[in-house]
């Protein structure tokens, strides 16, 4: 789906600050780049093709203009890789209560 | 917009105390005193609500009355490494209960009844933590729009898994979320955002979002003496902001657990710059950290409010940190010993509890006075795959190796979990440092002077001694 339709729910993307207007005293990693934002909301426009200015109306009513980067977007969350250095935890302190029930 | 209004972060910043004012409706001039001063007490009693009247607002919306759960095999890990006699029964406060997963909820549930009660039609929070969703959450039961501000993804587009499925529960609650890279001006976009709404600041550290938190602390006493018959000897506290320890510490006095020691807990996340684009992946933890819990104790009023409610030296006994690899840990035992599972961040001050519990009789009890839901991207195993993927080691070994940024120690036994002291003593000359600044290295006068006692919970003689070498 790269063609949003009016009413679809999408995501837009903009500046708020660019470099030069951020805060003072800011590293200089965070300083040399932009403030960005990123918004959800009900396309306004009859079309739009990702990478267009678009508007939408957001959740609470407010309209927001932006460049389209989303056309009902995933969320991209999930539960990872089980992890090696976990693994084995929940039998080592299992072992070790037991033992010590075992002595007793 | 109005009068075409200067939208540049100067101009906005400039007109801050106005946007606060009415975005909060409390006059904060009234609690000035003298000097650096101002009158606490009357602030939480005047524009906070009474312990009773906040236990009837929380159960309207379903807040609070948690279970408390003893811990029993996390006692018995700690007593087998413990001394005869030594190793506390450890309980946890399951906040995981609330409605939106955290106690978070106490803190928004009397935001979200003040902006109804005042008219607004809405409510903002500038957030990355369950506190979005637990605002989000009792907005939707009081039928307020709601906006949560979250700083979520750096210059390369990546975005922690723990604030983005913070961002999708506050969706789910209906939400609209609006999400910024990373930097300290995510304040002038909530200002922007206030201007724009007219909406109330669900701010964590008005009077309102302490006083919430008081009936955690009077709860737990009620049930702990309920249970054992006796006080908490001891009730450990995740800190960030300070709201945690100062609105826990205020509901255990009310229950008059006077004896009771008011621990604070961290992941220590030293040498990680909190604006910096770079550092901001490369931690694990989004709170409950010393980036937040060292400055908002050494300076509280650097918060989004005139006046900081959470003012964590007033009641601070101890403060710990412990560190990433640890409350994962922890988080572990947590899943595998008891069957809850929960956190990770939430976790921070159980993962302290382990090694305070062993030094503590074995008829003393402690409390862990939190837990938080645990899900998809808020849960070990992303957090940890998200870490490999920013170039974190991660491995097994003794937690003294840990180096924030650079690698997550997973202890490789439980006798190895331990906690860091920081000296309390040091926060408070930091604290006087930073007073001494804003009175231009004046002298104190004798109100100052008890302020400042009351403030760093310390003698005159000791605020008389060091706020002169504060201003040499």
């Amino acid at each position: 789906m790269s063609k949003a339709q009016k009413g679809d729910w999408v995501q837009v993307f903009k500046v708020v600050l660019n470099p030069e207007e951020r805060a003072p005293g800011l590293p200089p990693e965070t300083a040399s780049v932009p403030l960005t934002m990123k918004v959800k909301g009900f396309l306004v426009d009859e079309t739009a093709e990702i990478g267009q200015q678009v508007s939408i109306q957001t959740i609470t009513g407010r309209d927001v203009q932006g460049e389209l980067i989303g056309i009902n977007p995933a969320y991209e969350i999930d539960y990872g890789r089980p992890q090696q250095e976990l693994l084995k935890i929940g039998l080592e302190v299992r072992n070790l209560i037991r033992e010590e029930a075992d002595q007793q | 917009m109005k009068n075409n209004p200067d939208l540049s972060y100067q101009g906005v910043m400039a007109r801050k105390n106005r946007i606060m004012m009415q975005a909060v409706g409390i006059d904060y001039d009234q609690f000035e005193q003298e000097g650096i001063a101002f009158d606490y007490e009357q602030m939480m009693n005047k524009a906070g609500y009474s312990l009773q009247e906040v236990r009837k607002i929380q159960e309207e919306t379903n807040v609070g009355k948690t279970p408390l759960l003893e811990l029993h095999n996390l006692t018995k890990l700690v007593r087998l490494h413990a001394e005869p006699g030594k190793g506390a029964r450890i309980f946890i406060k399951d906040e995981a209960c609330n409605p939106s997963g955290s106690f978070k909820a106490r803190r928004a549930s009397l935001s979200c009844y003040q902006a109804q009660k005042h008219g607004y039609k809405g409510v903002i929070s500038a957030t990355s933590g369950n506190y979005g969703a637990a605002v989000a959450s009792q907005s939707a039961i009081r039928g307020l729009n709601c906006i949560v501000v979250q700083e979520l993804f750096d210059s390369q587009d990546l975005s922690q898994p723990e604030i983005m499925e913070k961002g999708r529960a506050c969706e789910a609650y209906g939400a609209e979320v609006v999400q910024l890279s990373v930097g300290p001006e995510l304040f002038y976009k909530f200002l922007l955002l206030l201007e724009e709404t007219g909406y109330f600041n669900a701010s964590l550290y008005t009077p309102f979002g302490i006083a919430g938190i008081e009936t955690l602390g009077y709860e737990l006493a009620e049930q702990v003496r309920h249970t054992t018959g006796k006080d908490p000897a001891a009730v450990l506290i995740t800190h960030a902001g300070g709201g945690n320890v100062t609105g826990t510490a205020r509901g255990l006095q009310k229950a008059g657990c006077n004896d009771t020691e008011v621990v604070g807990i961290s992941v220590d996340l030293s040498g990680l710059h909190m604006a910096s684009d770079r550092d901001f992946n490369r931690k694990s933890f989004t709170t409950g950290h010393t980036g937040f819990g060292v400055p908002f104790a050494t300076w509280p009023d650097r918060a989004d409010v005139p006046r900081n409610a959470a003012r964590p030296l007033r009641y601070l006994d101890q403060y710990y940190t412990v560190t990433q690899g640890e409350v994962f840990y922890v988080t572990e035992l947590l899943a595998q010993l008891e069957g809850l599972e929960r956190g990770p961040a939430g976790n921070t001050s159980l993962a302290g509890a382990f090694c305070v519990a062993r030094a503590m009789d074995r008829d003393d009890v402690l409390v862990v006075q939190e837990t938080e839901y645990t899900g998809a991207g808020k849960h070990p195993s992303p957090q940890l795959t998200f870490a490999r993927n920013m170039g974190i080691t991660v491995k097994r070994g003794h937690p003294e190796d840990n180096i924030p940024g650079q690698n997550i120690v997973i202890p490789e036994a439980p006798d190895q979990l331990s906690v860091k002291s920081v000296d309390l003593n040091n926060l408070r000359k930091s604290y006087l440092k930073r007073a001494a600044l804003e009175k231009g290295k004046g002298a104190l006068s004798s109100l100052e002077l008890e302020y400042l006692a009351a403030e760093l919970k310390t003698s005159h003689e000791w605020i008389e001694k060091n706020y002169k070498e504060a201003i040499k």
